[in-house]
């Protein structure tokens, strides 16, 4: 048995400690909550825990492995996270099963952020750098405002759509229900969501992401992303892998935002700005570009820390950028890096910081 | 028949083992301008299936321009590439690598973040045909066909010994090596011609020398035709069977290594003219 995970290869080992450490991460928490060790506090983190890994890995692809600079991530998960809180509040009567409702409602979160995506998918394969970051950003500020003003509403009839006010509804009295009140957000959402569900979207993303990036797409993908010119001159088409990098990335961040909004009984268009771009790119820097396990850790470790530092009261935010400050010179340092590589391998030292992505 | 392909202005010569079969790339009249200035004008070149032919002149004469036309980096201004008799008109980068064009790049383009063996597996992807999701279920198809991906990496690698380091990062690799592996990975593509870039830049007497009997051996094994640009006039002289000569953009001289050894033009354009008395 160990000899044949000794043969599995470098890039398989790592794999399997990562979906170990998410599987025992899981096993432990369960029991823990079971045992009722987990404040009320960090037991309401557990669902954006989990969304947030699903955010940080799937812009991992984009910008760790792809190497496109992506600044409105976010946008993909607010799309994800409305359309998903329309899909289950418009199926609540038919189908009664909850977590039915909420694997349906994530597909169909998924699928339009993956739409939306297309659409933005056009700058990504002509521009690069700075001036695709910039287009991004844009990208996830209009998907901000138009999600600001948009009135839903589901009736007998079905669902209706306006940009006006709650009045241009035109609902039924009777059976009218508004399910998004522009600046106001969607409201009266059924929660769905738990850490069960947010366990299965992380291995299934990681599923997704990891299979990819090990199979020949990863392998043209990242060729794209270090030499653009010896890739097109080996016959790697930049548009068909460039498109597939970056419609899955956004598939999965709209499924995280589904997760993400059903977790809570109402959702504001203003949580999904720039800020939780921002927020999910500092996830994926810490945790090292290209590295899924490190995205997988800063997201927790980060999302956690604000809480544990509510003692520190008005101080809070301002520990957490030292941390954080800090966090990058340590692992930036190239004595830790070698230090760590030691631990690791005390013959190839040396040799393994090298190779350090 | 033979004789009219040899009247086309050619560069270097059909071996005699081509002598029935139509060559596998024939410039006529290539040109470029940039913004008026002329990189390269009126360029002819003929080369057989199997040949080894070599492109040389001084800095700036345009051969690497001439690979960049070949490879349509830059999409020509004037004249005809006919790659396997088909006008390569219109065609981009990968549609010509398709056809049957691979090259290595002078100032070295690896991927440097991946493993040796995966930038030559990067090469075979047109290759490959599993899609999207078999790779990410790992069906069937994708065991099979990286499986035979991984025994042709090792088994290209092994043309410069280099199997052992298949799992070491390309960017680690020293210069010599990762010159070598280009052209591994080029190999990989399958091509029908071969360009190399400058092969033995950097490299010491022993490792040209070993390069040269490896391209050789490139030749015989994939029987395929190789233009280098190389400023070693050693291996040129060595390996070539036809040399074409460019200076400033024109062809200055074509044929045999004996031949371009005795050219006045070549030797003026390399050595300069030398004074009336």
């Amino acid at each position: 048995m160990k000899k044949k995970f000794r043969a599995a290869g470098k890039t398989a080992r790592s794999n399997f400690l990562t979906f170990g450490i998410v599987v025992a991460a899981y096993i432990i928490i369960m029991a823990l909550q079971s045992g009722g060790m987990i404040s009320s506090a960090m037991s309401g983190l557990m669902v954006p825990i989990c969304a947030y890994i699903v955010m940080a890995v799937s812009l991992n692809l984009t910008v760790g492995i792809m190497g496109n600079l992506s600044l409105g991530h976010a946008g993909f998960m607010s799309v994800g996270a409305f359309v998903g809180v329309i899909t289950a509040m418009s199926l609540q009567a038919s189908i009664p099963s909850g977590p039915l409702r909420l694997a349906l409602s994530m597909a169909v979160g998924g699928l339009c952020a993956g739409i939306v995506s297309l659409i933005v998918v056009i700058p990504v394969l002509r521009l690069q750098g700075d001036y695709l970051a910039i287009v991004t950003l844009a990208f996830g500020e209009i998907i901000k405002n138009i999600v600001n003003c948009l009135y839903v509403g589901l009736d007998k009839n079905g669902l209706h759509f306006t940009m006006k006010n709650a009045m241009a509804l035109n609902l039924d009295a009777a059976t009218g229900k508004k399910i998004m009140q522009g600046p106001m957000g969607a409201v009266g959402i059924t929660k769905l969501s738990s850490l069960t569900a947010g366990f299965i979207l992380i291995i299934l993303s990681l599923i997704v992401v990891l299979n990819l990036i090990n199979s020949r797409a990863g392998r043209a993908i990242m060729s794209l992303r270090d030499n653009r010119i010896a890739a097109e001159s080996i016959g790697i088409s930049p548009a068909r892998y460039k498109i597939m990098a970056f419609v899955t990335s956004a598939v999965l961040a709209g499924m995280a935002g589904t997760l993400y909004a059903m977790n809570f009984s109402s959702i504001l268009a203003k949580k999904f700005d720039f800020n939780t771009s921002i927020l999910v790119l500092v996830f994926v820097v810490l945790g090292g570009m290209g590295n899924i396990r490190g995205s997988i850790i800063a997201a927790a470790v980060l999302t956690v820390l604000p809480e544990m530092l509510r003692q520190f009261a008005d101080y809070r935010m301002l520990i957490y950028a030292i941390v954080l400050i800090l966090v990058m010179l340590i692992t930036n340092n190239p004595r830790t890096k070698q230090l760590l590589a030691k631990i690791r391998s005390p013959k190839s030292g040396k040799e393994e910081t090298e190779h350090v992505l | 028949m033979f004789s009219k392909l040899v009247n086309v202005p050619s560069g270097a010569m059909i071996p005699d083992r081509d002598i029935d079969k139509s060559p596998i790339l024939e410039c006529i009249n290539l040109g470029i301008t940039f913004g008026g200035l002329k990189a390269v004008e009126n360029f002819n070149l003929t080369i057989g299936r199997t040949e080894i032919a070599g492109l040389i002149g001084p800095n700036g004469a345009g051969k690497t321009t001439v690979f960049n036309l070949l490879t349509k980096v830059y999409q020509p201004t004037k004249g005809t590439i006919l790659l396997d008799g088909t006008d390569t008109h219109g065609m981009n980068t990968i549609q010509v690598n398709r056809a049957g064009i691979a090259r290595t790049f002078q100032n070295i383009r690896l991927f440097s973040n991946l493993s040796v063996e995966d930038n030559v597996k990067a090469g075979m992807d047109n290759a490959m045909k599993y899609n999207m999701w078999e790779g990410i279920f790992r069906l069937p198809r994708y065991h099979k066909e990286e499986k035979i991906a991984h025994d042709r990496a090792l088994e290209l690698l092994s043309i410069f010994d280099m199997q052992d380091l298949a799992s070491a990062k390309s960017g680690s690799l020293p210069y010599g090596a990762q010159r070598r592996l280009e052209i591994v990975r080029a190999l990989a593509t399958n091509p029908s011609l071969l360009l190399l870039d400058e092969p033995a830049a950097g490299m010491n007497p022993s490792e040209t020398a070993e390069l040269m009997e490896n391209i050789r051996k490139i030749r015989d094994t994939f029987q395929i035709a190789v233009l280098l640009i190389e400023h070693d006039m050693k291996l040129v002289m060595n390996i070539c069977e036809g040399i074409c000569v460019l200076n400033f953009g024109h062809v200055i001289a074509k044929g045999s290594p004996e031949e371009i050894q005795a050219n006045p033009a070549v030797i003026e354009a390399y050595l300069g003219k030398k004074k009336e008395a």
